[in-house]
């Protein structure tokens, strides 16, 4: 076989294209709802940057005597409060525009984490092969097998939460996918014959996962990530619902929707604007990824049509 | 039936394996959590008292040694007694189980009998207003998180509408909201993927032979598109039911529901280890023993299957 090769075919990947799916996005419309969905992720990590500015007030001052306001534009301290005041009088929608400053840092660290680990440990799999490949994928089922909140929680309980806790633990709740996605990549392409003449060539592993094996997955990966966005901004808000992620007075949605829970039946806007903002987000977040995915990686789809 | 006793042994193997290695990171995590003796006894008790209680739960041991006890007592059943509740953890997590089950199986079927007619319905009536719907609700259904669809049922169906109780259990009244809030992500799942599954079959060749050859549409339906789709239902009914477990924490917690997954959750805070040991492997347990009939199921439904 290697003797139809001519010697002077570079090893370059011009003469062995690869496929990739980068193109194929503008060969596409992108439909608005996916374009809506990108603004509205950017829109929101810009108000969490700019969070200091946007919020009309101090999103951790108390006032005993506007406590429990109901929105309003002139509550009992003469400020306006457009989404009501908590339990400790503090603006509701302040501590919303804050909060998402808890949602995204944590939410991204968390998918970069899991995305690291899990395509590290999908390349050692798909070409380490043999027992390396079982060892890693009997973890992956048996991490699939577990109640995974509930190891999450004993994690936090032993470390204690602040943010680099919640965000290794929502990390590594994350890795499965990507090391399926990428294992499976790995071992489609490693018996490909442009594979084994760049082996016999000389090139080495590292120039088949960098040329070949990434950009094959890229559009694969971008797709997962971002679903597992949507996956993590909701786990840490329930980690912080159960008390474990920030913890007060930082204001994150999880921890105000505990909050807000005491009081649902007498000021009901406590608990519902985070809520409400947190729904949001999550399913256009994983709305955005499944539209990204029907326009990126049309063998993904799984679950619509 | 060449082939299949091979391709159960192999399940059985991998789920063992995953099973230990759940019961491991147990241990490990567990262990790393602190001592539980200074929780047990009052703050001005004598270091001999301390030193005793250590020596009678095991703790005085090397971790090798009482991780070794740990493995021999969970294939006997054994868990060990509860440090907060002085009894065998067993027993103290049996008498949740019944709560959890009787939780997870409600939100199970009531999940099952919803989303199959609605997506073979969706598949059906496809782009009808019905359609589109069906399948926005399940698309708010599937990524709305749990535990703020708890609080907005109790806000609306319990205090505003006042037609259920907000949390405890009792009679079917108090079992309406947790399982439709731990059953939502569920039932949307399976809503879409059903819908899918059914269009996919409606586009094949067989089917617009049975309609050319004049088959009747309730029998195109009953017999060639159903059991043609039940695969891929079958599998992610299964996967689903493990997502159940994990969400019963969260549900739990939100409705008062006093089942494992609160239990375990208590325990934590508690210091409880056996109990944590015990909760969390049973619900590894049924989730693995799950899987393995759906695997099993899956053979049987799929001979490529078993190839593999």
């Amino acid at each position: 076989m290697g003797s139809s090769i001519p010697a002077s075919v570079p090893t370059d990947a011009a003469a062995l294209p690869a496929p990739t799916a980068w193109p194929r996005l503008q060969g596409r419309r992108v439909p608005w709802v996916t374009l809506a969905g990108v603004a509205f992720v950017l829109v929101l990590a810009l108000m969490a940057t700019a969070a200091p500015w946007l919020a009309p007030q101090d999103p951790v001052r108390q006032s005993l005597r506007g406590r429990l306001a109901p929105p309003t534009l002139e509550g009992a301290d003469g400020r306006a409060h457009l989404l009501g005041t908590d339990h400790l009088g503090r603006d509701v929608l302040s501590r919303v525009i804050h909060g998402s400053r808890v949602s995204l840092v944590v939410g991204f660290s968390a998918v970069v984490v899991g995305g690291l680990l899990g395509s590290a440990l999908g390349l050692l799999a798909g070409f380490g092969g043999g027992r390396l490949d079982a060892v890693i994928m009997t973890v992956a089922d048996a991490q699939l097998a577990f109640p995974f909140v509930l190891l999450a929680i004993g994690i936090i309980a032993v470390l204690g939460p602040s943010f680099p806790t919640l965000i290794v633990v929502i990390g590594l709740s994350g890795w499965v996918s990507y090391t399926r996605i990428l294992r499976s990549q790995v071992l489609s392409l490693r018996s490909r014959e442009f594979v084994e003449a760049i082996r016999a060539l000389g090139g080495s592993v590292m120039r088949v996962v960098l040329r070949h094996v990434l950009p094959n997955v890229l559009s694969s990966i971008v797709v997962v990530a971002t679903l597992e966005l949507a996956r993590s901004i909701v786990l840490e808000a329930t980690l912080s619902f159960l008390g474990l992620g920030i913890q007060p007075p930082t204001p994150s949605w999880g921890g105000m929707i505990q909050e807000g829970r005491d009081y649902l039946d007498s000021a009901w806007w406590i608990a519902t604007c985070p809520g409400i903002v947190l729904m949001l987000t999550s399913i256009v977040v994983s709305r955005t990824g499944d539209g990204l995915r029907d326009l990126l990686d049309p063998t993904l789809r799984g679950s619509e049509r | 039936m060449r082939g299949f006793l091979p391709f159960i042994g192999h399940r059985l193997f991998r789920a063992l394996i995953a099973l230990w290695l759940v019961s491991t990171v147990v241990f490990v995590v567990m262990r790393l959590s602190g001592d539980p003796v200074p929780l047990l006894l009052p703050p001005d008790a004598p270091t001999s008292e301390i030193t005793r209680v250590r020596h009678d739960l095991g703790l005085d041991r090397p971790l090798p040694v009482q991780y070794g006890v740990f493995l021999g007592n969970i294939v006997r059943g054994d868990f060990g007694r509860s440090i907060h509740f002085r009894q065998p953890a067993f027993t103290v997590v049996r008498g949740y189980l019944v709560a959890t089950l009787e939780l997870g199986l409600t939100a199970f079927v009531l999940a099952t009998l919803v989303a199959l007619p609605v997506g073979l319905l969706s598949a059906m009536k496809r782009n009808s207003l019905l359609d589109h719907a069906a399948m926005g609700v399940a698309l708010i259904g599937q990524s709305a998180p749990t535990f703020f669809l708890g609080i907005l049922f109790i806000m609306l169906l319990a205090l505003k509408a006042d037609l259920f109780p907000t949390s405890g259990r009792g009679d079917w009244r108090n079992l309406v909201l947790p399982a439709l809030t731990l059953g939502a992500f569920t039932m949307a799942s399976i809503a879409r993927l059903t819908r899918s599954a059914v269009l996919e079959v409606l586009g094949a060749d067989y089917i617009r032979t049975a309609r050319a050859k004049g088959v009747a549409e309730v029998w195109v339906v009953a017999k060639h598109t159903l059991k043609n789709a039940a695969i891929p239902i079958v599998t992610i009914t299964g996967l689903q039911f493990g997502t159940l477990l994990g969400g019963a924490v969260v549900t739990e917690t939100v409705f008062s529901w006093p089942g494992i997954g609160r239990l375990a959750v208590q325990s934590i805070y508690n210091r409880d280890y056996p109990v944590v040991q015990c909760t969390v492997f049973l619900a590894a347990l049924m989730f693995i023993v799950i899987n393995f009939a759906i695997d099993l199921i899956y053979g049987f439904l799929d001979p490529r299957v078993r190839a593999h």
